[in-house]
């Protein structure tokens, strides 16, 4: 009885069903063919997270292929603020860190989030501005007395505003100024929250005075009417550190490929790569890397 | 202006030297968005088949949710995928963060909704026309459903076409839990964003222009399938 009523509900439905199966039996086979293609790729690699001022500045289109054809260890970098990177870190979404925050790396190695921390190079933050610079900072060699100016005459100022190593440290040189800029957040400091390309996108746009990694800036297309205005201040000094999550926290860390990373990168091979890297004959970042203890 | 000019220019030129790169950028981008399309259309279809038909309580709910679920932000279900697919989220095991899978399961979830709602508008409608004759055929629900869905196929089509649009353009979702990453996670939207930030906006617009070149390809491709298949018909 049933499978008479089945076999005449087939030929009543036999043109619309057997089109649309068809068509869903298309729709899965190119869906198994998609995700087989999306689950083959089972090649050796690491996931490094980043920041968007190393990944913007194209170091490592630059380094990583040289590391890639000496270990056969392909690196995946995903490129966020500092702290949405040590963020990924401690959820275990990522192998490695190579961020710039030396105080926020080394509380994340106190908490047992990461480990192996090595330097690995430095770069400097430098202060931008409008060419028409209103507030005459420029040739300025003290980074936190142009900081005052620019908040005592209430000129615009694009912080990133993101929480990224970038943000803390000119929150830092804000601190050291003496100046509250989250009372003036949306007045004459505005926080762009957003990478660092972002943000000079807004400055060239406004235009308005930000302070930028140098290899961002140096590297940025979009500079419209902006002009170095600060640069050499010690206190500018950028230095990024790489280090492994802790594989006894995620266990499933690539512990091993992730510290032969750590030994290229801090190696001479490495520094070398890193000092060979130039933009307009410009080098953007210099290794520092102490030799392995 | 001359950006604009330099942008079709920059385009023309990818399109003419045919670039490997954008060509791998443009694969992905087709077989993210196809696949997620692909499978929210099995799961969406037939669930807004369902609502149309059915009469069960909670119906005039479920329809408002789908309608406001229709204008979900990409970014909101980008970070809702995130925390499940995270290694600390409850899926972490499977390992699927920062790969085109996940980027499909955001995009399908983000499309679900458009493809469910518009098709219960237009299966509900046909639905309305046929009922009394569905009925005194003495179709069951199954087979009204199956008739309806294949009635109203060229409703149905706009209804996928409008999701494959919104799966396409979407930047927030797939950004964050595809991650960006250079020749394995990089689609259109996400590259258009990257080259926007590092301030190549001639380069950034011209990937833009190949992006809407290709949302129309597609949608002529089905337009003139549809009006092929009605005037076999006719």
């Amino acid at each position: 009885m049933r499978s008479s009523r089945f076999t005449a509900l087939l030929l009543g439905v036999l043109t619309p069903g057997v089109l649309t199966l068809g068509a869903l039996a298309l729709g899965a086979l190119a869906l198994v063919c998609f995700l087989s293609t999306a689950t083959s790729a089972e090649e050796r690699f690491l996931v490094l997270a980043s920041t968007t001022s190393t990944d913007n500045s194209g170091l490592f289109d630059h380094i990583l292929p040289l590391f890639e054809e000496e270990t056969g260890i392909a690196v995946r970098v995903v490129a966020r603020g500092t702290g949405q990177a040590l963020g990924l870190g401690r959820d275990g979404d990522a192998d490695l860190l190579l961020v710039h925050d030396r105080s926020a790396e080394l509380r994340f190695i106190a908490e047992g989030y990461g480990v192996a921390r090595r330097e690995v190079m430095y770069n400097d933050f430098v202060i931008v501005g409008p060419q028409s610079d209103p507030v005459r900072i420029k040739g300025m060699d003290d980074v936190v007395e142009a900081l005052t100016k620019i908040a005592a005459v209430r000129a615009l100022f694009i912080s990133r505003g993101d929480d990224s190593g970038t943000h803390r440290a000119e929150l830092r040189f804000w601190d050291e100024a003496a100046i509250d800029v989250d009372a003036a957040s949306g007045s004459w400091y505005l926080e762009a929250g957003a990478g660092m390309g972002a943000t000079l996108n807004v400055a060239a746009g406004k235009p308005a005075y930000t302070m930028s990694d140098r290899g961002t800036w140096l590297s940025f297309e979009n500079r419209g009417t902006l002009e170095l205005m600060i640069e050499g201040d010690p206190r500018l000094f950028n230095p990024y550190g790489v280090m492994l999550i802790n594989p006894e926290r995620h266990p499933h860390v690539k512990a091993e490929d992730g510290l032969a990373f750590i030994e290229w990168i801090t190696s001479e091979a490495g520094q070398a790569a890193i000092a060979s890297f130039k933009i307009n004959g410009e080098r953007l970042f210099f290794p520092n890397a102490a030799p392995a203890e | 202006m001359s950006e604009i000019a330099e942008a079709f220019r920059t385009a023309f030129q990818l399109i003419v030297g045919f670039d490997a790169e954008l060509g791998e950028i443009i694969l992905l981008s087709l077989r993210v968005s196809l696949s997620a399309v692909a499978l929210a259309t099995l799961i969406g279809v037939p669930l807004g088949a369902a609502i149309a038909l059915f009469r069960f309580p909670g119906r005039g709910v479920l329809t408002v949710l789908l309608n406001g679920l229709m204008g979900l932000p990409p970014v909101v279900v980008g970070l809702i995928v995130y925390l499940f697919l995270s290694r600390s989220g409850p899926l972490g095991v499977l390992n699927l963060l920062f790969s085109p899978t996940a980027m499909i399961i955001a995009q399908c979830v983000l499309v679900i909704p458009i493809i469910a709602a518009l098709s219960r508008q237009g299966i509900e409608d046909l639905w309305r026309e046929y009922e009394e004759q569905l009925r005194s055929l003495g179709a069951g629900p199954g087979r009204a459903i199956l008739t309806l869905i294949y009635d109203g196929r060229f409703t149905l089509l706009t209804a996928v076409l409008a999701g494959f649009g919104r799966a396409t353009a979407e930047v927030g979702a797939v950004m964050i839990v595809g991650g960006n990453i250079a020749h394995v996670t990089r689609v259109m939207t996400t590259a258009i964003s990257l080259e926007t930030l590092k301030g190549n906006l001639a380069l950034a617009l011209g990937l833009g222009i190949i992006l809407i070149i290709l949302t129309l390809g597609i949608n002529s491709a089905a337009y003139l399938m549809k009006s092929a298949a009605q005037r076999r018909e006719t």
